[in-house]
């Protein structure tokens, strides 16, 4: 699909935002989910987007900043592909190659935030002598700086993307065999679990492995649907709350040590 | 003092929007300091007037900090308060003040993790993801917009609570509510986790484990119907009666694992990314080696 110099520019700053929230984790617009329908929305091409952004996001649902650590980069896996998708103008089948093509450049996103925030140090500096002087718009300056920067961290790449062309992208995707995007898509199913597996080893405990089980089991049922999961997840939550609390109080009236065998042989 | 200085609702709302910034000039040295003295500012201006002042808050709010982006807010609340006090003469040092954030900031991040990369965020987005993977439109719209009513309302909130109630805030952090609010999220995140597990980690075996002849009854005789929409009418009638379509029963290595229970190759598959996660394999290796396995298997037609 050729774009207009309308929707090139469109997609140069939906490419900037999702740049700057990739570091800000605020509105998140670096979001797949977000970030590939805003493309979509631009060019025309929504429907692939669409579904491009929901498959990627089940992907990407453990990725998360901790700390000083950084995750790999929804921002630009998600925006590149979703231009290489539309580029590519194969719809829909498309998708799982595109999915394939956003693993690599995560990592590579990953490896241009680091790099910005190396930069910012010096920034940072240099907020350091505003201050000294007690200059408020210095330091707003430098702090929006930083920020457009990682903005251009992302739109300068969906930049070039653009400016290769439908034609050398087309030939690319075209020349993917059919067994490799089979197997891509197949991989694509199971690649889900590693972000399932990053989450569930942040929450797991002792105390809430139970309700894991119990959500696995009834997921099988295929006319719950995930609303009325979460209902179910909830309304357990509230009763193992109020439950737990009901444990607490009752010893806590009796003005006992909690050990009622113990009270019992005292008392004798 | 003739008379008391006070940040007015206003400075408050104008520090909550910046505060939304307070990750853009993050840094290896000292983090989201920058963003904390830009999200400071108001205050600053509001409450020191000589030069002398304002360059030593700011500088004094440019020292290192970093805690999730969300919890930053209540901390926010806190140092505003004890600004404030300063301001009005009581003796509030900067070591109290960098005490205050560096104290909270730990445990505060503790909580904001869980609750929302761990669990808000893989709730809506999966949510979310599921209907625009159907091509809805309404998937990426409910996600923002719930997201960002979510977030906006905890940090104002937050950072409200935490101006009110000042230092004491800790107090009320560590116990009650907020232990509540965890664990309840914990619980509703462990058991979505559950269902979208078993919904969205699709591995599909493909060889065929057995391939068994009928008994005549048992399928449809498709010789034996009745020409035309007549011969449609019954072949349905006699498939809602429970028989098969073709007279070979094929039984795959899937049918065979998901008698056992459906999902249950995707549950060990999680199973097995999690012990390599904490055996330190990085995820980008995971998912890499994942889509060659799947090309591999695919190939070979396991799967």
């Amino acid at each position: 699909m050729d774009l207009t110099i309308i929707q090139i520019i469109l997609i140069v700053i939906v490419a900037f935002l999702a740049g700057m929230e990739g570091v800000l984790d605020e509105f998140h617009f670096h979001q797949p989910i977000i970030a590939c329908t805003l493309i979509g929305l631009v060019t025309g091409d929504l429907a692939a987007c669409l579904v491009l952004g929901g498959t990627l996001q089940l992907i990407a649902l453990g990725w998360a900043n901790i700390g000083a650590a950084v995750a790999p980069d929804a921002a630009l896996a998600s925006v590149a592909s979703a231009i290489i998708l539309v580029l590519g103008g194969q719809g829909q089948a498309g998708v799982s190659s595109a999915i394939a093509i956003a693993v690599p450049l995560a990592v590579a996103g990953l490896l241009l935030t680091i790099v910005v925030r190396t930069i910012a140090t010096g920034i940072v500096h240099l907020m350091d002598a505003a201050a000294k002087e007690g200059n408020f718009r210095k330091i707003e300056m430098w702090h929006v700086i930083a920020i457009c920067l990682q903005g251009l961290r992302i739109a300068i790449p969906a930049a070039l993307i653009v400016a290769i062309g439908a034609g050398p992208v087309r030939d690319m995707l075209e020349a993917m065999p059919s067994w490799l995007t089979d197997g891509l898509a197949v991989g694509g199913g199971m690649v889900v679990a590693v972000g399932y597996a990053m989450v569930i080893n942040m929450m797991a405990t002792k105390e809430v492995w139970p309700f894991f089980a119990i959500g696995f089991v009834l997921a099988t049922i295929p006319s719950i649907t995930l609303v009325g999961l979460g209902g179910i997840g909830v309304a357990l939550a509230l009763i193992y709350l109020a439950l737990t609390k009901q444990g607490g109080s009752g010893n806590g009236g009796n003005g006992n040590t909690g050990d009622p065998l113990g009270d019992i042989i005292d008392n004798y | 003092m003739a008379q008391e200085l006070k940040l007015s609702r206003r400075d408050r709302i104008s520090i909550w929007w910046r505060s939304t910034f307070i990750q853009g000039s993050w840094n290896y040295e000292r983090m989201q300091n920058g963003g904390w003295a830009f999200s400071m500012i108001p205050a600053i201006k509001r409450l020191y007037k000589s030069k002398e002042d304002r360059a030593a808050a700011l500088e004094r709010h440019l020292e290192f900090f970093n805690t999730h982006p969300y919890v930053a807010s209540p901390i926010i609340g806190v140092t505003l308060a004890l600004e404030e006090e300063r301001a009005n003469g009581v003796p509030v040092d900067n070591k109290a003040i960098q005490g205050v954030k560096v104290g909270m900031m730990g445990p505060l991040a503790g909580i904001g993790d869980p609750m929302f990369w761990f669990t808000v965020k893989p709730i809506l987005g999966a949510l979310a993801a599921s209907l625009a993977m159907t091509g809805n439109i309404l998937g990426p719209i409910l996600y923002f917009v719930l997201w960002n009513i979510i977030r906006m309302g905890f940090m104002w909130y937050t950072q409200e609570l935490g101006y009110k109630a000042g230092s004491k805030i800790t107090d009320d952090l560590s116990g009650g509510l907020l232990q509540d609010i965890t664990k309840g999220a914990a619980i509703l995140g462990m058991f979505i986790l559950g269902s979208l597990v078993n919904r969205w980690v699709s591995v599909a075996f493909t060889p065929t484990v057995s391939k068994v002849q009928l008994d005549e009854g048992a399928y449809i005789d498709w010789d034996k119907l009745p020409a035309g929409s007549e011969g449609i009418k019954s072949a349905m009638e006699q498939q809602a009666e429970g028989r098969s379509l073709s007279e070979y029963e094929v039984t795959t290595l899937q049918d065979n694992l998901d008698s056992l229970i459906p999902g249950l190759a995707g549950l060990l598959l999680t199973l097995l990314c999690m012990w390599l996660l904490r055996k330190k394999v990085s995820p980008i290796v995971m998912i890499l080696g994942l889509f060659v396995v799947g090309v591999v298997f695919h190939v070979i037609h396991l799967m």
